[in-house]
């Protein structure tokens, strides 16, 4: 029940059954009604609304082409095995004529699946976000330890905190290119390295902040203990500072995240990095009649794995804080 | 960096000297063949959502570039000059590029860097279309013809709009692809032939509006219909789908084909950097190989056009529906709603020698960059060839085009014997005509754009 509390998000102790109802109805029978209420009044209007790709699609067009990006999805994988297999006879023919060759198998050259991008997205905000936090937690530490970092920090974070992704792009596009030069087959894409650093460069504000607000309202006594006891700075920062600031830190790390997740799709469609917001974009370009039922699949994508990072997060802030 | 460079240079130095052993010492076929292994087996080229990509995509889909041991991703890109970035800084091995693109790029319109090309991916292809409230006034002007609109409509009809918005003091503005763009300078003879001037390019004015009657800008392809639907430009030159698009859209109408601007003009080519080019020879020459068989499959049947509308509307690809598609590549275009007409040489990829790289055909590119002064200064005519020379690249052509014959996937009479010059050429709309070898004098034959001496 403990459990179940805390993956609602609720504080308030259950233990009478009437109560556990109640619960149940608010958190789930309510969201529900209010759900099919919305499918309704979406398919009442999308028909009456003609865009130049035909009538807005309503809920089941929706789901029809969800369900063909699945079906896409498993074709594609069909005509990966084919290539692999039309691979290994040439390889075997050169190897016949030429029997000092060296087959070398070649990776799949067709597109990224709906499925594919949404792991590609997942990726790169995650490499975004973990970049934000090692940058952001640090930095936090010392503005709330230190009044003198803090006052030098701090108008540069007012400074670039309300900065949109769309500005960020051609900045870290332009450095990116300029500075990560590869010779051969380079370890990560640029376009991935350059999404992921929006990410970061966006996201890292609300960790920040929130880092050095925890750490600064730590009680005082407890600070002057560890100096009185003359604890090493590493020791005083892991066992005082950090243990009293974490429930900060971890709601910075959750907006943050949450931050990323929304300017990554940005950063995807002008990047072109192979995930969500770049199938959003060539869904748009394509102007196809089922491309407005796609680009709503991706929307509630992009929403139900922005609703569950938020919600991993809290799980895990519950679970790390309260232990 | 120099050293590798230099003992690459000098790998390469004898493998070709192995394959010259191979070739002259007749004895030694096997020898000779194993040569010409591609340098670089997986290679990602990038497009533009537009049918004249297909050259690529079927040399993907038919695995022409399987056959060739090449592993090639085909990417789509935003726009012509995030391609262009990509191909310079070497995230794309390749591209699908405007014929316009190598040549202005070598002489440094915008970004500069050394582009070649060996490969013209297509003639024509190319439309005019404007919004359906530009339409309604000009056809007001059209003669008509048995209860349709005479073709090809001129631009005098426009002009007549235009004037009239002129004295409400309305701009009138239309779209194009990208500065160096064949649609741009297509645009731009269309209206000058009618009376219009679309503006010159100046060293301060890098939009080309200067004392133009119709103000140009950019917009990327797939994004015109919905530009044009939002108001923002009143019309637009556009390759396929996006002029068949505005007729299914019912948002506009597409009035001339470039093929009446300009019979039989060169469109897209396919643009490597130089550098690209020679560090990796075979591989160029087994690129060219799968292309100029995917021309000849495209324009091999009408079956075969069916099944590359069918491809082409993939997602992954050009994406629009494939009615959008197929009517321009199956051998007619739709104007006005319900006004279909025979257009068999709306796109051609293989006939009339279409793939091979003529000189003739990159000099005019240069003259109508001079002529809307884009090339801020006079040039003689040796620097026209000069230039042309340096771009476009017949020798590998030829190359390619050989090794498919010897290999008996292509007839010898496909390829043409040429100098790089198709002579004299007629066809164009104003009724000008057009030889490669004298520049300077076909610049002078224009009522209005830049000759030789003159200054913005």
């Amino acid at each position: 029940m403990e459990l179940a509390a805390k993956l609602f998000g609720g504080t308030a102790a259950l233990r009478n059954p009437k109560d556990i109802g109640r619960a149940l109805v608010m958190t789930v029978g309510v969201p529900l009604a209010a759900f099919a209420i919305f499918l309704a009044l979406w398919s009442f209007a999308a028909s009456r609304i003609q865009t130049s790709l035909g009538a807005v699609p309503g809920p089941t067009q929706v789901a029809q082409q969800a369900v063909n990006l699945v079906h896409e999805h498993f074709a594609e994988r069909e005509r990966r095995d084919a290539f692999y297999a039309r691979q290994e006879q040439r390889n075997a023919e050169r190897v016949k004529e030429d029997p000092g060759y060296q087959p070398r198998i070649h990776p799949w050259t067709g597109k990224a699946t709906y499925i594919d991008q949404i792991f590609t997205s997942l990726k790169t905000v995650f490499v975004g976000f973990l970049l934000a936090t090692l940058v952001a937690v640090p930095l936090g530490i010392l503005a709330g330890t230190s009044k003198v970092v803090q006052a030098a920090i701090n108008p540069m974070v007012q400074l670039f905190r309300p900065v949109s992704p769309l500005a960020w792009l051609p900045i870290v596009t332009l450095i990116v290119s300029a500075v990560y030069v590869t010779a051969g087959d380079p370890m990560f894409q640029k376009s991935f390295l350059i999404s992921a650093i929006t990410v970061t460069l966006c996201s890292l504000w609300t960790t920040l902040i929130n880092t050095a607000i925890g750490v600064s309202s730590v009680d005082k006594d407890l600070v002057n203990v560890g100096k009185v006891l003359q604890l090493p700075l590493g020791t005083r920062i892991r066992k005082i500072i950090l243990p009293s600031s974490l429930p900060y830190i971890f709601t910075g790390m959750r907006l943050s995240l949450g931050v990323g997740w929304m300017v990554l799709i940005a950063a995807e469609m002008l990047a072109q990095n192979p995930g969500l917001g770049k199938f959003v974009w060539d869904e748009f370009q394509n102007g196809s009649s089922d491309s407005l039922s796609r680009i709503m699949v991706a929307v509630f994508t992009i929403g139900a794995i922005g609703f569950a990072l938020d919600r991993l997060m809290l799980v895990l802030q519950n679970l790390i804080t309260r232990r | 960096m120099s050293g590798s460079s230099r003992s690459f240079n000098r790998r390469q130095f004898t493998l070709q000297a192995l394959a010259l052993a191979g070739v002259s010492g007749a004895g030694l076929p096997a020898l000779a063949q194993k040569a010409g292994r591609p340098e670089k087996q997986a290679l990602k080229f990038g497009f533009i959502k537009l049918t004249d990509c297909a050259p690529l995509v079927i040399a993907y889909e038919k695995h022409f570039f399987e056959d060739e041991g090449l592993f090639v991703t085909l990417e789509a890109q935003a726009n012509w000059k995030v391609l262009l970035d990509r191909v310079i800084d070497g995230q794309l091995d390749g591209a699908h590029m405007l014929a316009g693109q190598p040549l202005g790029a070598t002489i440094g319109i915008g970004t500069k860097a050394d582009i070649v090309t060996a490969f013209s991916m297509d003639l024509n292809g190319n439309g005019v279309t404007v919004s359906n409230a530009v339409w309604a006034e000009m056809k007001k002007y059209l003669p008509m013809k048995d209860g349709k609109v005479e073709h090809p409509i001129k631009a005098d009809a426009l002009k007549k709009v235009v004037d009239a918005w002129k004295k409400e003091g309305k701009p009138f503005k239309m779209g194009m692809v990208f500065p160096v763009s064949t649609h741009n300078y297509e645009l731009r003879y269309w209206l000058a032939a009618g009376g219009l001037n679309p503006g010159y390019y100046t060293s301060s004015d890098t939009t080309g509006t200067t004392k133009a009657d119709v103000l140009l800008s950019v917009t990327p392809p797939p994004q015109m219909p919905a530009t044009m639907e939002a108001g923002t430009i009143n019309g637009y030159c556009v390759g396929e789908p996006w002029n068949q698009q505005a007729v299914t859209k019912g948002i506009g109408v597409p009035v001339i084909t470039d093929d009446e601007i300009w019979k039989n003009n060169p469109e897209k080519v396919f643009g490597v950097t130089e550098a690209w080019a020679k560090a990796n020879p075979n591989t160029h020459i087994a690129v060219v190989k799968a292309l100029i068989r995917a021309g000849q499959w495209l324009d091999a049947s009408m079956a075969n056009r069916a099944e590359a509308v069918k491809i082409l509307s993939k997602s992954q690809y050009v994406g629009a529906d494939a009615t959008v598609i197929g009517n321009s590549m199956t051998g007619t275009f739709e104007y006005e709603k319900g006004d279909k007409r025979p257009a068999p040489d709306f796109n051609i990829f293989f006939r009339n020698y279409a793939t091979y790289p003529y000189y003739s055909d990159a000099i005019w590119y240069l003259t109508q960059m001079r002529r809307w002064g884009q090339i801020t200064e006079s040039k003689p005519d040796s620097w026209y060839l000069d230039t042309a020379r340096k771009v476009y690249r017949p020798d590998i052509y030829l190359q390619a085009a050989n090794a498919l014959i010897a290999e008996g996937k292509i007839k010898a009479t496909d390829v043409p014997k040429t100098d790089g010059f198709k002579g004299v050429q007629s066809g164009f709309i104003d009724g000008v005509t057009y030889d490669g070898r004298k520049p300077n004098d076909y610049l002078a034959k224009f009522k209005i754009g830049l000759k030789a001496a003159d200054k913005v």
